[in-house]
C-alpha cells in the first residue's frame, strides 16, 4: 500500500488521546499499547474494504479485548469506515461508537465485545465458517494478557488446536499490567508462549511496537496451515505518552484537558 | 410418533440439514443424549463437537452465526443456559446473533440424574435476555416444527426440549407452527389453564375432567414464552376470570410470572401457578418426580377449585 505506518500508528494513538480526552471515561493504557498491531493489520495485512464493511470474503479481526475500543475505531476511522469526527461522540449518548465495540452499530466492528475471554471462540467459529464455504479469508484476534485468565480462552486454545484453524491468528497484547497490579500480582499468567504452545499453537514471539516484526511475524504465521498461530507481543502499556507507559493507573481513566494537551504535544513531536 | 422432544428437534435438524447448506450444528459432548447426533450422521462436516466446553461452544456458535450459518448448539439446558449464560449474553443476544441454543433435560423429568441437571431456571434466565425467544415445544410434532420455523427466523432463540417421551397431542400432517401465538387447544368458560412443554397433555387431561363435572376449561398451548402471546392471556382471562399455569420449571420467572407480568398490567385476574416452587429436584424417576412435585392434573383441578 506504500502506507507510512509509523504515521499512522502515531495518528491512532492521536485519535485515541483525543477520543478518550473528550469523552471522559475509557481505557488508554491498553488501547495505546496494542496501536501497533492493529496498524499493521488494518492498513498492511487485512484483505477488507472499508466501502463494503460486510464483504463475506473479507478478513476479519475480532478485538477481543474489548476495551482498547479507542485504538479499534481510531484504526476503523482512519481507513475510511466512517468520519474522523465520529472519534469524539465515543461514549455519548446516541453515538454508534459505545463503550466497547458493538457490531451492529459500527461499520467495520466484526463482532460486539468487552465482556472478556469471548473472542478468540467467536473468532474460531468465523474460521470454521470461512472453511465450511472453501474461503480464505483469515481472523486476527487479539487479546490482552490480563484477559487470558478466562477460562474461556483456553477451552477456545483446545478447539483451536483440535480443529487445526489454521486461519486464526491471535495476538496477546502481553503488557503485564491489568487493573489491580502487574499479572504476577493479580494472577500469574507467564509463560504465555508455553502455555499456548502446549495447547498446540504455532507460538511467534516478537516486539509488540515493532511495525516490521508485527508484519513479518503474520507473513510467518499464515505459512502455518495446520494449526493456529498466536504472536504473543511484548508491549508498554500507555505506549507513546510518557506518563502512561507502565502505569497500572491509566488503565481505565481518561485523560484531562491539560494531561492530553501534554499526551498529544508528545506524540506529535512538539 | 410419541417421542421425546429432544428426538424430534434432533431428526428435524437432520433432515433439514439436505436442504440447507448453511445450518450446522455443535454440541459438548452429550449428542448422544442431546439427540444432535442424529445430525452428525447426516452431515458429519458440519457437525462439530466443542468438548466438554459450553462456554466455548456458544461463542463459536456466535462466530459461525455471523458468517451466515445457522447453529444450533445444543447440551442440557442446564449447562447451555447456565454455564453459558454470559456468552449467551454477551456473544449473542447483545449481537443479535443467529444462534439457536438447544437445552435437553430440562425440568425433573430429566430424572435419576438429579437436582444438579434438572434445570428449573432457565425459562427465566432466558427469557430475562433482550431479543432471545424462547420456546418450550409440548410434543415431538410440535418440536419438529418449531426446529423447522427456527432453520426460516432470525436472531437468538432458545428451545427446551424434554428427555422423556411424551404423548403426542397435534397432528403433523396438518400442524401450523407460529412463534409467539398461543395455541387454544379447548375453549372453555369458567378457567383458562395456560401449559408449555410436557404439562399441555396433563392441561388437557385436567380439562376432561372438570368437564365431567360441568366445569368448561379452556386449555392454551403456550409453546412460546417469549415473546409472550399477550393478546390471548388477555382475552381468555377477560372470558373465564380465572387462570392456572403450569410448567416444568421454577414458579420464579417462567411462564407462570409471564402471564402473571402481562395480566396485573393489563388484566387484573386470579392466577396459579404451578411448577417447582423455588426449589431444586431431587433422583426419581423422571415420570415419577412429575407427580411428587405436583405438575399433575389433579393440581390444576384443585387449583381450580380455589379460586372457583
Amino acid at each position: 500500500m506504500g502506507t507510512d505506518l509509523k504515521a499512522v500508528a502515531n495518528q491512532i494513538r492521536i485519535d485515541i488521546i483525543e477520543s478518550l480526552a473528550a469523552a471522559g471515561s475509557g481505557h488508554p493504557g491498553g488501547s495505546l499499547s496494542c496501536a501497533d498491531i492493529l496498524t499493521v493489520l488494518y492498513f498492511e495485512k487485512m484483505h477488507i474494504d472499508p466501502e463494503n464493511p460486510n464483504d463475506p470474503d473479507r478478513d476479519r479481526l475480532v478485538l477481543s479485548k474489548g476495551h482498547a475500543a479507542p485504538a479499534l475505531y481510531a484504526a476503523l476511522a482512519e481507513r475510511g469506515y466512517f468520519p474522523r469526527e465520529d472519534l469524539l461522540t465515543l461514549r455519548k449518548y446516541g453515538s454508534h461508537l459505545q463503550g466497547h465495540p458493538n457490531m451492529a452499530d459500527t461499520p467495520g466492528v466484526d463482532m460486539s465485545t468487552g465482556s472478556l475471554g469471548q473472542g478468540l471462540a467467536v473468532a474460531n467459529g468465523m474460521a470454521l465458517a470461512g472453511r465450511l464455504d472453501n474461503k480464505d479469508y483469515y481472523v486476527y484476534v487479539i487479546m490482552g494478557d490480563g484477559e487470558i485468565q478466562e477460562g474461556e480462552i483456553w477451552e477456545a486454545a483446545m478447539a483451536a488446536s483440535h480443529y487445526g484453524l489454521g486461519h486464526v491468528i491471535g495476538f496477546v497484547d502481553h503488557n503485564g499490567l491489568q487493573i489491580d497490579g502487574t499479572n504476577d500480582e493479580v494472577m500469574t499468567v507467564n509463560p504465555v508462549a508455553d502455555k499456548f504452545a502446549a495447547f498446540g499453537w504455532n507460538v511467534l514471539s516478537i516486539d509488540g511496537h515493532d511495525l516490521e516484526a508485527i508484519s513479518a511475524a503474520v507473513d510467518e504465521a499464515k505459512k502455518c496451515e495446520d494449526r493456529p498461530t498466536v504472536i504473543v507481543c511484548e508491549t508498554v502499556k500507555g505506549k507513546g505518552v510518557s506518563f502512561m507507559e507502565n502505569a497500572v493507573n491509566w488503565h481505565g481513566a481518561a485523560p484531562n484537558a491539560e494531561q492530553a494537551a501534554v499526551a498529544l504535544a508528545e506524540l506529535r513531536g512538539e | 410418533m410419541n417421542s421425546a422432544t429432544r428426538e424430534a428437534y434432533a431428526q428435524a435438524i437432520a433432515e433439514l440439514s439436505a436442504e440447507n447448506p448453511n445450518i450446522v450444528a455443535l454440541d459438548a459432548d452429550l449428542a448422544a443424549a442431546t439427540k444432535s447426533g442424529a445430525f452428525k450422521k447426516a452431515c458429519p462436516e458440519r457437525f462439530f463437537d466443542m468438548g466438554i466446553a459450553e462456554a466455548d461452544m456458544v461463542g463459536t456458535a456466535a462466530g459461525l452465526a455471523t458468517c451466515g450459518k445457522i447453529p444450533f448448539a445444543s447440551s442440557f439446558s442446564v449447562f447451555v443456559t447456565g454455564r453459558a449464560f454470559e456468552q449467551v449474553r454477551q456473544s449473542v443476544c447483545y449481537s443479535d446473533l443467529n444462534v439457536k441454543l438447544v437445552g435437553s433435560h430440562a425440568g425433573p423429568s430429566c430424572g435419576e440424574d438429579g437436582g444438579t441437571h434438572q434445570a428449573v431456571e432457565d425459562i427465566a434466565i432466558m427469557r430475562s435476555l433482550p431479543n432471545m425467544t424462547v420456546v418450550v415445544p409440548a410434543d415431538d410434532v410440535e418440536a419438529y416444527a418449531a426446529t423447522k420455523a427456527a432453520v426460516e427466523t432470525l436472531g437468538p432463540m432458545y428451545i427446551r426440549v424434554a428427555r422423556l417421551a411424551s404423548p403426542t397431542i397435534h397432528d403433523a400432517d396438518t400442524y401450523e407452527f407460529h412463534f409467539g401465538k398461543g395455541e387454544v387447544l379447548r375453549e372453555g368458560t369458567d378457567v383458562t389453564i395456560i401449559a408449555c412443554g410436557m404439562m399441555v397433555p396433563r392441561a388437557l387431561d385436567a380439562a376432561d375432567r372438570l368437564a365431567e363435572e360441568g366445569v368448561s376449561a379452556e386449555v392454551i398451548n403456550m409453546h412460546t414464552i417469549k415473546p409472550l402471546d399477550e393478546e390471548l392471556v388477555v382475552a381468555s382471562a377477560k372470558k373465564t376470570g380465572k387462570v392456572v399455569t403450569i410448567e416444568e420449571a421454577s414458579i420464579v420467572g417462567g411462564l407462570g410470572s409471564a402471564v402473571c407480568e402481562v395480566l396485573s398490567e393489563k388484566c387484573p385476574t386470579p392466577v396459579r401457578r404451578i411448577g417447582m416452587p423455588d426449589i431444586f429436584g431431587m433422583s426419581g424417576a423422571g415420570g415419577e418426580l412429575l407427580d411428587i412435585y405436583g405438575l399433575t392434573a389433579d393440581h390444576i383441578i384443585e387449583c381450580y377449585r380455589e379460586m372457583a
